[in-house]
């Protein structure tokens, strides 16, 4: 893993451009990702959203332009980055047949997370998100929330500096989304970073910045900013 | 019972990357506890192979030493096809799941997860043709020297069956009817497997030294071990980041 460079941002994206379908989603986008910042990203449905997460995250190879990760181009080399990344999308990747505890067991141990103590921590995770009791019963016996919320642990379990979470709200009750955008504040507070996608009015104590798609036929985009509720 | 705004881990570990046998055993166990909550995935191998070879003495008669003579073949075209069935679907619910993208996009190599999900599906998958395979052998009049040399060729060319159909199967995952696709990629490279294979148990039977094929067929093994992870994990990345 090369020494990162100070100063440089976290994530650095430049002339991204992406089409699918002889649509343009999104063209000459350029935005900097600092410690300590939030991006909610927003626009209508099919405007490219998930595509851009899965461009940054390396899990899309159809795009044009550079993303860089603490100045060093993810073109070559993702090993850091994918260490310090948590990208939570729309498939979980969570097996029905498997318990919550073992689910989130092989994914640690999948991603790379220290196994030390791993399955206090789990207990730990499951209970900071409200599955305590039912740590031990099938995933296909739990509701689409419940489900969702096993995925969320990997928020208290994975040591990661950079969030991607493509909609964390959806099946989340009224109090639960509460809880995500305290925790969305306190990981930006101590010098994490975030790029959310959500059309949830995000209410955080700071302020953030939102990043417009589909404000046009050929991928035009809005940077606002967003101020502290 | 909601969401807890409790403290949240360290923003990084020490940089130091975890030993390869982390996500190696991670996703062995896992495939394996997931397997012994499935039983069908163990059962219906074995079941296609008992009964593909049980057409053949229906077909051709209960003619003894034409059963004899012709067993390496049947048993060996039955657990081919018995591999390749089981092995289409190999990456299906992982890619519907987005179990590839999480370990697509890990720190760690893809490399070393591709052997350990092969590595799962043999074990159960073919481990249990291996099982079966003495007993259908005798139905079909095998002597004991050609079943002790059809379980050696098994064991070692059932594992690069596994690991050719999984090449194809990882370029078809994101096809949504693949499976013939993975069939028309694999059977041509099944092709030398077979010939070594059926050639060792047909010389065991006769009396010659099978040392050559079982050779021939341990080479093949390791070269598929060696070369066939970077191909699956290269088809997977396609098929992932279309």
């Amino acid at each position: 893993m090369p020494a990162p460079l100070q100063q440089a941002p976290l994530l650095q994206a430049s002339q991204l451009y992406c089409e699918r379908d002889e649509r343009v989603l999104f063209a000459r986008l350029d935005f900097t990702l600092h410690s300590g910042e939030l991006v909610q990203v927003e626009g209508p449905n099919g405007a490219g959203k998930t595509t851009l997460m899965r461009s940054l995250t390396g899990l899309n190879q159809y795009f044009e332009g550079e993303v860089r990760w603490r100045g060093y181009s993810l073109a070559q080399d993702t090993t850091a980055f994918h260490a310090e990344t948590l990208a939570l999308g729309h498939h979980s990747g969570i097996k029905l047949p498997l318990t919550p505890t073992e689910n989130l067991r092989w994914i640690a141990a999948a991603r790379g997370i220290s196994l030390h103590d791993l399955d206090a921590r789990i207990a730990f995770s499951l209970d900071a998100v409200g599955l305590s009791g039912f740590e031990h019963q099938p995933a296909h016996t739990l509701s689409a929330g419940q489900k969702r919320r096993i995925t969320l642990a990997r928020l208290f379990l994975e040591p990661a500096t950079l969030w991607v979470l493509d909609e964390p709200f959806s099946a989340i009750d009224k109090a639960g989304v509460a809880a995500l955008e305290g925790l969305l504040g306190d990981h930006i507070q101590r010098g994490g970073a975030a790029l959310v996608v959500t059309h949830h009015d995000l209410r955080l104590a700071r302020p953030h910045h939102r990043l417009l798609l589909g404000q046009g036929r050929r991928g035009e985009w809005q940077w606002q900013e967003a101020v502290a509720a | 019972m909601t969401i807890k705004r409790a403290s949240l881990p360290p923003l990084l570990e020490a940089a130091s990357l975890p030993p390869l046998s982390q996500g190696f055993g991670a996703l062995l166990r896992r495939d394996l506890l997931l397997a012994s909550r499935q039983r069908s995935d163990l059962i219906y191998p074995v079941f296609f192979f008992f009964m593909v070879v049980s057409l053949f003495p229906l077909g051709i008669g209960p003619d003894g030493k034409l059963l004899a003579k012709t067993a390496p073949g049947i048993l060996w075209i039955a657990a081919l096809l018995s591999t390749l069935l089981a092995t289409d679907s190999l990456f299906r619910q992982d890619y519907d799941d987005g179990t590839l993208e999480i370990l697509l996009s890990s720190p760690q190599s893809s490399f070393v997860f591709v052997t350990a999900k092969v590595l799962a599906h043999w074990l159960v998958a073919s481990l249990p043709l291996l099982l079966f395979a003495p007993l259908i052998a005798v139905m079909l009049h095998l002597d004991g020297r050609g079943i002790g040399i059809l379980l050696a060729s098994l064991a070692l060319g059932t594992p690069i069956l596994s690991l050719i159909s999984a090449i194809g199967a990882s370029l078809t995952v994101g096809l949504r009817r693949g499976s013939m696709l993975v069939a028309l990629i694999a059977l041509p490279l099944y092709v030398p497997v077979l010939i070594f294979a059926v050639g060792a148990v047909e010389t065991a039977t006769l009396g010659g030294s099978v040392a050559g094929h079982i050779g021939y067929l341990a080479a093949m093994l390791v070269l598929a071990v060696t070369l066939a992870p970077f191909a699956i994990a290269a088809g997977l990345a396609i098929s992932v980041k279309a």
